[in-house]
């Protein structure tokens, strides 16, 4: 084929890679929106291959072979609940895969300089999302501490790395060969350079983390694009870069708090919260099912815990028992619950509890004084009224779900520990919240069996 | 020109990108984001023409390299996309098949 009607099938291509996003936004059409982008991709890979310029097909076939068999069995084994990290890896390698695009895009003849500084850039933002991703996967995964990594002269570091990054573009770029020792050096740079910029990220800011990593990927595509004069490429690596930045701008709202602030410091250290005390009020599942058994209406607010504890299954199942026993039931899911954007959601849909029960955290607030029971698992910062009342803590400022001004409120927890922030949580002390010690799976079983009983 | 002609597509597409996805529901944030990284794997499209091209061996084994990993991309991004949208059902619909 010309080059000329393979631009053509790439134009279809970019138009149902629209519909398909466009499509992904409502929970009615997002399996089609999500058909309707794999065979645009089907189209844009067919397309090329017609390409002129391939002259073998063995390389093409056995990688791309290998590459769709470990993608499809990674896809079908992963649990709902180690979904986050499974992004990150397709990530990671989506980032990867762009570095060496450009890399291999240095063999082409006739490249310009304009050409050079994009293949800089695809190697660059490749490389930075290849390995931030894999250290984001470490920690999701807890193979690594998955806590904020922070030293002392770690800023003074990070200039320096982006300094002699910047240097060693420009001096490749000045003399572009494929065998610069800048080349490897930008690749070196590029790779550590990620792993910086992920390490003083940590726990519950990971969302943020991963919606910009994802947004890199995109980006990375777009330079790769660029790099080798693809159409496509630019249409749909931009497309996903915009997401990206849509979802990391959603999570760093809703924890009040700018990117900038996210990704250059750990979190805590900052001011020290009024310190809290009081007593807590633990409950046995015996008098939690006596309370939720007369309540008309219940909301479950899901956090990590939930996911950590697997329990998402008997939250649906005691879910179904309160509304068979009259209560009106619903899922409150603050924006940063979890690991990743939305993650809460996937899980409840996974135990089969229907997207319409699933309400946002702007939705159940305003209503939240009629709720008769708020159950609250495994989740911690995001119902911490601190963030509302008490100046000086951390978190102050970020929106929370008031769980506190229900008329009941259940916590349930493994220990007195505090959230990811460290911050004290004045919700435990409340005088209208009981505290369910253990595992959340096992206690929220238990009033399953008191249910059943 | 080239130049121009591309930066104008990047722009276009950036805008086209938030337009898009700015009303997408929170719950459909992990599908969204799952989806999307699947189509960044679009970076295979320029992995074929690396690594088929008439290239140093260097180059065609860089560009089959990129082929793989943007296959993973690409192949499991979709699958787990559609994996999980299957299980966004509404109350009520009759196809309440458990399969667990």
């Amino acid at each position: 084929m010309s080059l000329e009607s393979i631009n053509l099938w790439y134009v279809l291509s970019a138009a149902l890679f629209i519909f398909g996003l466009k499509q992904l936004g409502s929970p009615a059409t997002a399996v089609r929106g999500n058909g309707l982008s794999a065979l645009a991709m089907f189209i844009a890979v067919a397309a090329s291959l017609f390409s002129a310029e391939i002259i073998s097909f063995e390389w093409i076939v056995g990688a791309a072979a290998l590459g769709a068999v470990i993608g499809a069995i990674a896809a079908q084994r992963v649990a709902m609940t180690t979904m986050p990290e499974m992004v990150a890896l397709f990530n990671g390698s989506g980032g990867i895969a762009s570095l060496l695009v450009g890399w291999a895009a240095l063999y082409n003849l006739g490249n310009t300089t304009f050409t050079d500084i994009t293949i800089m850039l695809s190697v660059i933002i490749g490389g930075v999302t290849f390995s931030g991703s894999i250290l984001a996967w470490g920690k999701l995964s807890e193979v690594m501490n998955s806590g904020a990594w922070t030293f002392g002269a770690q800023r003074i570091v990070n200039a320096v790395i982006v300094l002699a990054l910047l240097y060693s573009s420009v001096m490749f770029c000045m003399n572009p060969a494929v065998d610069s020792p800048y080349l490897y050096a930008v690749i070196g740079l590029s790779v550590v350079f990620g792993v910086m910029a992920v390490a003083p990220v940590g726990g519950a800011d990971m969302p943020v983390v991963i919606s910009l990593l994802n947004s890199y990927s995109g980006l990375a595509a777009c330079a790769a694009g660029f790099a080798i004069n693809n159409n496509i490429l630019i249409v749909a690596g931009s497309m996903v870069g915009a997401a990206g930045i849509i979802l990391t701008n959603i999570m760093c709202k809703a924890m009040n708090r700018s990117l900038a602030h996210v990704l250059f410091s750990g979190f805590g250290a900052a001011k020290q919260a009024t310190k809290v005390e009081g007593e807590v009020k633990p409950i046995n599942s015996e008098d939690a099912f006596l309370i939720l058994e007369a309540a008309q209406s219940v909301a479950f607010v899901p956090g990590y815990g939930m996911a950590v504890a697997q329990a998402q299954h008997v939250v649906r199942e005691l879910g179904e028992l309160l509304e068979g026993n009259g209560a009106e039931v619903s899922y409150a899911i603050h924006p940063v619950a979890g690991r990743m954007p939305g993650h809460m959601n996937v899980l409840l849909a996974e135990a089969n509890v229907p997207y319409d029960q699933l309400v946002e955290m702007e939705d159940i607030n305003p209503r939240i004084e009629n709720v008769d029971v708020a159950v609250v698992i495994g989740a911690n910062d995001v119902v911490n009224p601190a963030a509302r009342n008490d100046e000086n803590s951390p978190i102050y400022g970020m929106p929370i779900i008031n769980v506190d001004q229900a008329r009941t409120v259940f916590v349930l927890k493994r220990s007195m520990a505090s959230g990811f922030s460290g911050v004290d949580n004045p919700l435990f002390f409340g005088d209208n919240t009981r505290m369910l010690f253990g595992d959340a799976k096992q206690s929220i079983a238990a009033v399953v069996a008191e249910f059943k009983g | 020109m080239e130049a121009v002609f591309l930066s104008l597509v990047l722009m276009l597409s950036i805008f086209l990108g938030f337009e898009l996805i700015s009303k997408v529901p929170a719950t459909l944030h992990t599908p969204l984001m799952s989806g999307a990284n699947a189509i960044s794997g679009i970076t295979i499209v320029g992995a074929l023409l690396s690594a088929g091209a008439e290239n140093p061996l260097l180059a065609t084994v860089l560009g089959a390299g990129a082929v793989m990993f943007a296959s993973i991309n690409v192949v499991g991004g979709y699958l787990v996309t559609n994996r999980m949208l299957s299980m966004f059902k509404k109350k009520d619909s009759p196809s309440a098949e458990d399969k667990k």
